[in-house]
């Protein structure tokens, strides 16, 4: 039996993005190419314009929403937990716990298995599948939140700041600055949890998503559009001591406006920071992240068991210290495309 | 100290004033004695810990943390105490988290050896938000935008009672102030001190509306100047001196020379100003109002500031001498004790701010058109039958100020406000013209002006801005040269920290001239012969 062949040697980082050879497709690549697998609908992992793309049926769904008939000239969905084989590679799509769909790409060949974990979190999410450890000798790992100060709080106590802050002022409205894709739809589904029955209303950009979503069967409750036909004052009254999501672009801009006196809220891994917090006008930050907070990352390095660490995108150098410190070879990966997205935190 | 850390960051990202004084006078109707006593003190700058400094909290994480690691991180946090708070990788030790009044009273009776052990054992028992407190409370400078002022309206509004009877005990009381605490809760008398050397509120003025002198009857009234320095309360009572700003901070560690000079027993009002006595012919020469702005907010001075910008005081009022409270008579029986004690005590740095002969209104206006001195704000107009109150009572104290100083200049930078003006370019900079050195010209900033409009200006100025943008830099916009806006402003000094070498002060906006060409507006050099020195 030969020895199995060296990761770099088949997966590699070409000027369009990760590339795997023996299977002739790039992962997440930053522009159009022929084939690629898309870990989950994200605009800086799922572009539009690809030949053939491969991914899970929802995120295909999701890119659909998105980029209508520039999704990829053609489509196929790999549900998790099957394989495919192309080329010679072995795929198979596994749960990441980002958002819907999101999924970690696992890729055997000839005895060597390379793990793409795409983005992921490791606490619960009532909106998507957990994310799976799987074994192998290489595991490619986002980073956002590669640094030791992040550390994610509990999510229960963050979204208690917002039923708090609900209750002592419930003459305001509560505009909270979600990512379309994934926290809008998870804050959502917590606040139901906790026991928010009333509407919840929605920015126009957040409305196709959160249909979406509902269509996969995750259920949110009543939703409403966060508009003011008419534009009186009483159309606004119904704003009063409601819920409000909005983009974070719009949360201090004139789309909020409309909104009586607004408590300005943001749900982000980035609210760990309070000048961060501060400087985009939050006077209630959530610290509610879809991303692996830096213990997370640490763990689930350690659960893979993989000698090797890839990192992609984020703060790449303090991770890859840190898992040099465990006894991993580590190295970055440096990938461009994939920008600082605060949003998307 | 959970919740004094839940107050910390309440303040800390509560943008209106309002909803800090309802975070405050919330936390102090739950917090027990003695933390909430603390946590006043801490809010009013009123707590330090030698022992405990910056170095030594950075020294204790270095203990735990990859120094790579600490150095990105703080690289990316910027503030050392919210970095160790974030990254501290706890060791539950099974120990209770501390109160607050328990960390104040063991660091205070610590020894320097002991701090670093007390603290890292706190770290350990403590959450993020927690840590970050701590951190915050004993290196000194919570930074929530609060005011010691702010904390004593907070303080009012729990109680119940006027802010002006807090200011009038406050520096009798000391930490944790139980006594306070539980006469503002009803359950004890009014804290007596024996320390008699505390700020009385001041007496404020109204500004004079157009046609409110129709009403008054010149004979009623006195007037004297309003000199362009800052306010001030002299206390020098039973052997204690102190010199209260007009909020009551007290700034005496900044103005050594004024502290040394108080040797009386009295309480007086006066304005504190930069001042030179030793001119020919013995008059006072007052500096212009930056030089008073450099030994301002400082806590020690040095022997060169001393030295090139001697500050001075000129009274206006003597509210309590040799004991006796004399703020009940009326302004005419004060002014003529303050005359009588001023000829007999001859204070050092001190002189009279004389009162202004005038007959009748026109004769006033003519003497306040005619003030060119650039330390003269205006006029004060005071009954002579007022007695010294607390506060800003409309009728016995006028200010008139000086008509402003106005200059059409060119918006250049327009920046987003806060809190309800998020969502608004509310702070504009403009400049003037001045030439380029290559044949043509160019603008250059000279101030910047965040009020002087109306609501309905604000949405259409933040209009303008957003359609006449050519750069952007974070929430600051740059605008094509088009707009004209004419600023007011109470005066304009030579200053060094500006581009345009020229500073204004107390700029805002007087009118928005949609009509005027930018190429109309004014040059630098109009502003500059506007400089009287």
């Amino acid at each position: 039996m030969t020895a199995a062949p060296k990761p770099e040697s088949w997966v590699r980082v070409l000027p369009e993005g990760l590339y795997v050879d023996p299977g002739g497709f790039f992962i997440d690549p930053p522009r159009a190419v022929d084939r690629a697998v898309i870990s989950h609908g994200h605009a800086d992992h799922a572009r539009p314009h690809h030949g053939h793309v491969l991914a899970t049926p929802e995120t295909l769904a999701i890119m659909r929403q998105r980029y209508g008939a520039n999704a990829g000239a053609a489509q196929q969905a790999l549900a998790c937990g099957e394989t495919l084989r192309v080329g010679a590679v072995d795929v198979r799509l596994v749960p990441a716990g980002h958002v819907l769909g999101s999924a970690q790409v696992v890729l055997d060949y000839d005895g060597s298995r390379v793990v793409v974990s795409g983005d992921y979190k490791r606490s619960p999410d009532p909106t998507c599948a957990p994310f799976e450890p799987v074994p192998c000798d290489v595991f490619v790992t986002e980073a956002t939140f590669g640094l030791p100060v992040f550390r994610h709080p509990p999510v229960a106590a963050e979204l208690d700041k917002l039923l708090r802050s609900l209750a002592l002022f419930p003459e305001r409205a509560h505009v909270v600055g979600v990512y379309a894709l994934g926290k809008c739809q998870r804050l959502i589904a917590l606040l139901r949890e906790a026991g928010h029955d009333r509407p919840i209303y929605l920015h126009g950009a957040l409305k196709g998503l959160c249909d979406l979503y509902e269509r996969q069967g995750v259920a949110l409750g009543p939703l409403e559009p966060a508009t003011v036909a008419g534009g009186g004052r009483e159309a606004r009254e119904k704003f009063r001591g409601a819920v409000v999501l909005a983009p974070p672009s719009a949360i201090a801009d004139r789309w909020s406006r409309r909104l009586p006196d607004p408590v300005v809220a943001a749900a982000s891994g980035w609210m760990r920071v309070r000048q961060r917090a501060r400087q985009r006008g939050v006077e209630l930050p959530m610290v509610i992240s879809d991303h692996a907070d830096w213990d997370e990352l640490i763990a689930t390095i350690e659960e893979t068991g993989a000698p090797e660490i890839w990192v992609t995108h984020g703060r790449e150098e303090a991770l890859v210290l840190q898992a040099g410190k465990l006894g991993r070879r580590a190295r970055a990966l440096a990938l461009v495309g994939r920008e600082e997205e605060d949003d998307a935190g | 100290m959970k919740a004094f850390a839940a107050l910390i960051d309440g303040l800390v990202f509560m943008p209106s004033r309002n909803g800090k004084l309802r975070l405050m006078a919330d936390y102090f109707a739950r917090a027990p004695d003695p933390d909430r006593g603390w946590a006043l003190a801490a809010l009013t700058e009123g707590l330090s810990f030698p022992a405990a400094k910056a170095g030594l909290i950075r020294a204790l994480a270095a203990e735990r943390v990859d120094p790579a690691l600490f150095a990105w991180s703080y690289d990316y946090v910027g503030d050392l105490a919210e970095t160790v708070s974030l990254i501290w990788p706890e060791r539950p030790t099974g120990a209770p988290p501390p109160a607050l009044g328990e960390v104040v009273e063991r660091l205070q009776a610590a020894r320097r050896m002991e701090v670093p052990g007390l603290i890292e054992g706190w770290l350990d028992a403590l959450g993020a938000s927690e840590r970050f407190a701590l951190l915050k409370l004993i290196t000194g400078g919570l930074r929530v935008g609060v005011s010691a002022r702010l904390a004593k309206t907070a303080l009012a509004g729990f109680g119940g009672r006027e802010v002006a009877e807090i200011e009038e005990l406050w520096h009798g009381l000391a930490p944790p102030y139980r006594a306070l605490f539980a006469w503002l809760e009803g359950h004890g008398g009014r804290p007596e001190t024996r320390d008699a050397a505390t700020f009385r509120p001041l007496m404020l003025a109204t500004p004079l509306e157009e046609g409110d002198l129709d009403g008054l009857d010149p004979a009623a009234y006195r007037a004297e100047w309003k000199w362009d320095g800052i306010r001030v309360q002299l206390a020098a009572c039973g052997g204690r001196r102190r010199l209260f700003s007009r909020t009551g901070d007290e700034i005496g560690g900044a103005f050594p020379e004024i502290v040394d000079a108080m040797s009386f027993e009295a309480v007086l009002d006066g304005e504190l100003l930069v001042a030179r006595p030793e001119t020919r012919g013995g008059d006072v020469e007052i500096a212009p109002f930056n030089r008073l702005q450099q030994r301002l907010n400082r806590k020690t001075v040095t022997a060169k500031m001393l030295a090139d910008d001697p500050a001075w005081v000129r009274l206006y009022d003597i509210l309590v001498e040799d004991g006796e409270d004399i703020r009940p008579l009326p302004f005419d029986r004060r002014r003529a004790r303050l005359e009588a004690w001023y000829g007999r005590t001859r204070p050092g740095r001190m002189d009279l701010s004389p009162l202004v002969p005038f007959d009748d209104w026109s004769t006033l206006a003519d003497i306040r058109a005619g003030a060119r001195a650039n330390a003269i704000e205006g006029l004060m107009l005071k009954r002579g039958d007022s007695p010294y109150v607390a506060g800003r009572p409309k009728g016995p104290w006028f200010k008139w100020k000086r008509g402003p100083l106005l200059l059409d200049v060119v918006l250049m930078y327009a920046q987003r406000g806060h809190g309800k003006r998020s969502s608004f370019y509310s702070d504009f900079t403009f400049g003037a013209w001045r030439p380029d050195g290559r044949g043509g010209d160019e603008l250059v900033p000279v101030g910047k002006a965040y009020f002087g409009f109306t609501d309905e200006e604000l949405g259409r100025l933040d209009r303008w801005v957003r359609n006449h943008t050519v750069e952007r830099y974070g929430p600051v916009r740059a605008v094509s040269p088009e707009l004209v806006l004419e600023v007011a402003f109470d005066s304009v000094h030579r200053s060094t920290r500006h581009k345009s070498g020229v500073a204004m002060r107390f700029p805002r906006v007087h009118r928005i001239r949609w009509d005027k060409p930018a190429s109309e507006a004014d040059r630098l050099a109009t502003l500059e012969a506007m400089i009287v020195d």
